[in-house]
């Protein structure tokens, strides 16, 4: 039968020599490969990620941990319009809303906010169809940061104090800045790369 | 012996005591930073600076563990069994030459802990009782696959003890003395181009018995090729399956300690133990840097502890290096490696060193 690939060698059982049957040349050939490796480790830059200290660099289309933007004047983007959880496919999100006051306008972009948003970290799929779905560009998945592990179930459901981004711009997550369409391409060419 | 020079005779041997119980500390650390090293990671560096403290810290896990007794177990043989392998580990340590005679005076003090003109036997006495340790731990833990690691421990010590005793005797015969100091300062070269010191080694003169004694003493040591007493993939955990706590640190610790005994005998027997080369020129140079003859004696042979721990840890790092390289050898291959080629080997050497000395080739 012809070979599909011609790749396949064709071993012959042979008597071993006697250099082979000595045993210590392939010992000493096996010593200089592990040598080569030790001095590889001693000198060269490890592949080893040193977790807590290193980490792995996100890709920067990853969907992590949601955070509720501030507009340039700090006001809460969130008119809770309902339709990121509509949207949701697991069902995870919960709000109820509330109207402006007077004397809140610094606080609640339009006449309509949420009182509380909630959503739940365990139901999450993280497929980021909130953000597809919000009008208000108000929720993003950040690219650089995950929900942390909790002990407790209750933990996992995150309210505004968790989600809502700092009012200190420095403090504010780079996601949810809009994408040029050049920069978008830029982002998926590095998602194929990556 | 006069009561000052017995204690300084006691000071040295805690110290070598202590010594040999450090460097197996450490030889934990090495191992596993070795290991990685050789697989391309990283290896232990949590615990303190490039994780130096990780020796104490498995020391704490060790004794924090919970001491376990399998039901139907002999008790005192199951205890005695790690305190017998780290005792019998610890002895044969006391009479290696670390060093020449340090001179204070009219006060000499000899960098080793006994000196006896039997020194050889001594090790290989105590060496061969090693193996009851092993033993008893095995026998006592009730338990198949612990008796079957026992039992391995014990005829694989007994063929290669053999061939090892063997290919020493090529050694004794060149020396003439079972005295440790004797064989290493045998191998002294005095005059001429020094660099050839190194030439006065035994590993030169007898390198046939050098690849059989090295052999065997990865085979005494229990470690890789020959780490079948304690074959994982086989025996679980072969003798010390049944063991937890610091029993077993004791075991594991133990093998350390016979690791540092083994390579510092090999380093006394053919690596010339505390020579080094360009030794003289270098206590002439002190001479005539202006040093007292006594401090340029001393500092001459401080420098023969350090070449001699040089040795040690090259030996040492050459026994981890091998077990990180090789597979394990079937039990067969083993025995037959023992009995068909090393032993035969070991009496060919004896008769061609005997042929050379007859006809003066060798001295």
């Amino acid at each position: 039968m012809e070979s599909l690939s011609n790749r396949a060698k064709k071993l012959e059982k042979k008597p071993m020599t006697l250099a082979e049957r000595a045993y210590l040349p392939a010992i000493f050939q096996g010593l200089s490969i592990t040598m080569q490796h030790f001095f590889r480790a001693a000198t060269k830059k490890q592949v080893t990620i040193r977790y807590p200290e290193e980490t792995r660099p996100f890709s920067p289309v990853f969907r992590g941990l949601h955070v509720l933007k501030r507009d340039e004047q700090g006001r809460e983007r969130c008119t809770a319009c309902g339709l990121c959880a509509v949207a949701c496919p697991a069902e995870a999100i919960t709000m109820v809303a509330g109207e402006r006051k007077k004397g809140e306008q610094n606080l609640y972009r339009e006449e309509k906010y949420a009182v509380s948003y909630e959503i739940n970290m365990l139901r999450c799929i993280f497929c980021g169809l909130c953000e597809e779905a919000c009008p208000k560009a108000a929720v993003y998945l950040q690219a650089d940061k995950m929900a942390p592990p909790r002990y407790e179930r209750d933990e996992f459901i995150y309210g505004k104090d968790r989600l809502v981004e700092p009012v200190s711009p420095d403090n504010r997550s780079k996601r949810g800045i809009q994408l040029t369409p050049e920069q978008a391409d830029k982002l998926r060419g590095q998602m194929q790369t990556a | 012996m006069s009561l000052e020079s017995l204690g300084w005779q006691g000071l040295v041997v805690l110290v070598v005591f202590g010594v040999s119980l450090l460097i197996a500390t450490y030889c934990t650390y090495a191992e596993r930073v070795i290991a990685a090293f050789l697989q391309d990671r990283v290896g232990p560096d949590r615990a303190g600076p490039w994780g130096l403290a990780q020796p104490l810290a498995d020391a704490v896990k060790l004794f924090t563990k919970e001491e376990f007794f399998p039901s139907g177990a002999n008790k005192a043989l199951f205890i005695f069994g790690p305190c017998l392998a780290m005792i019998t580990a610890l002895m044969s340590s006391a009479v290696i030459p670390f060093g020449n005679v340090l001179k204070f005076g009219s006060t000499e003090i000899h960098l080793q802990g006994i000196e006896i003109n039997v020194g050889m036997l001594y090790i290989f006495g105590i060496v061969s009782l090693g193996v009851y340790g092993i033993m008893i731990g095995g026998w006592a833990s009730n338990n198949k696959f612990s008796l079957l690691g026992a039992i391995r421990a014990a005829s694989q010590n007994i063929s290669y003890e053999l061939a090892m005793g063997l290919a020493l005797i090529a050694v004794l015969m060149m020396s003439g003395s079972l005295s440790l100091r004797d064989i290493t300062l045998q191998q002294t070269h005095t005059g001429g181009w020094h660099f050839s010191d190194i030439f006065a080694w035994n590993v030169f003169k007898q390198p046939l018995g050098f690849i059989i004694f090295i052999v065997c003493a990865f085979a005494e040591t229990n470690r890789t090729p020959f780490d079948l007493p304690e074959c994982e993939t086989e025996l679980v955990g072969g003798y010390h399956t049944e063991y937890s706590s610091m029993k077993m640190g004791l075991y594991l610790f133990a093998e350390y300690v016979n690791v540092f005994v083994a390579t510092a005998v090999m380093s006394v027997l053919y690596f010339g133990g505390f020579n080094y080369p360009f030794q003289y020129e270098f206590l002439d140079f002190l001479n005539k840097a202006g040093l007292s003859p006594d401090w340029a004696h001393n500092l001459f042979v401080l420098m023969g502890v350090v070449a001699m721990f040089m040795k040690i840890f090259a030996g040492i790092f050459f026994f981890m290096w091998v077990r990180w390289t090789l597979p394990r050898f079937r039990y067969d291959q083993l025995m037959r490696l023992g009995w068909t080629i090393l032993i035969p080997l070991a009496i060919f050497n004896i008769l061609l060193t005997g042929g050379l000395i007859t006809f003066g080739v060798i001295n």
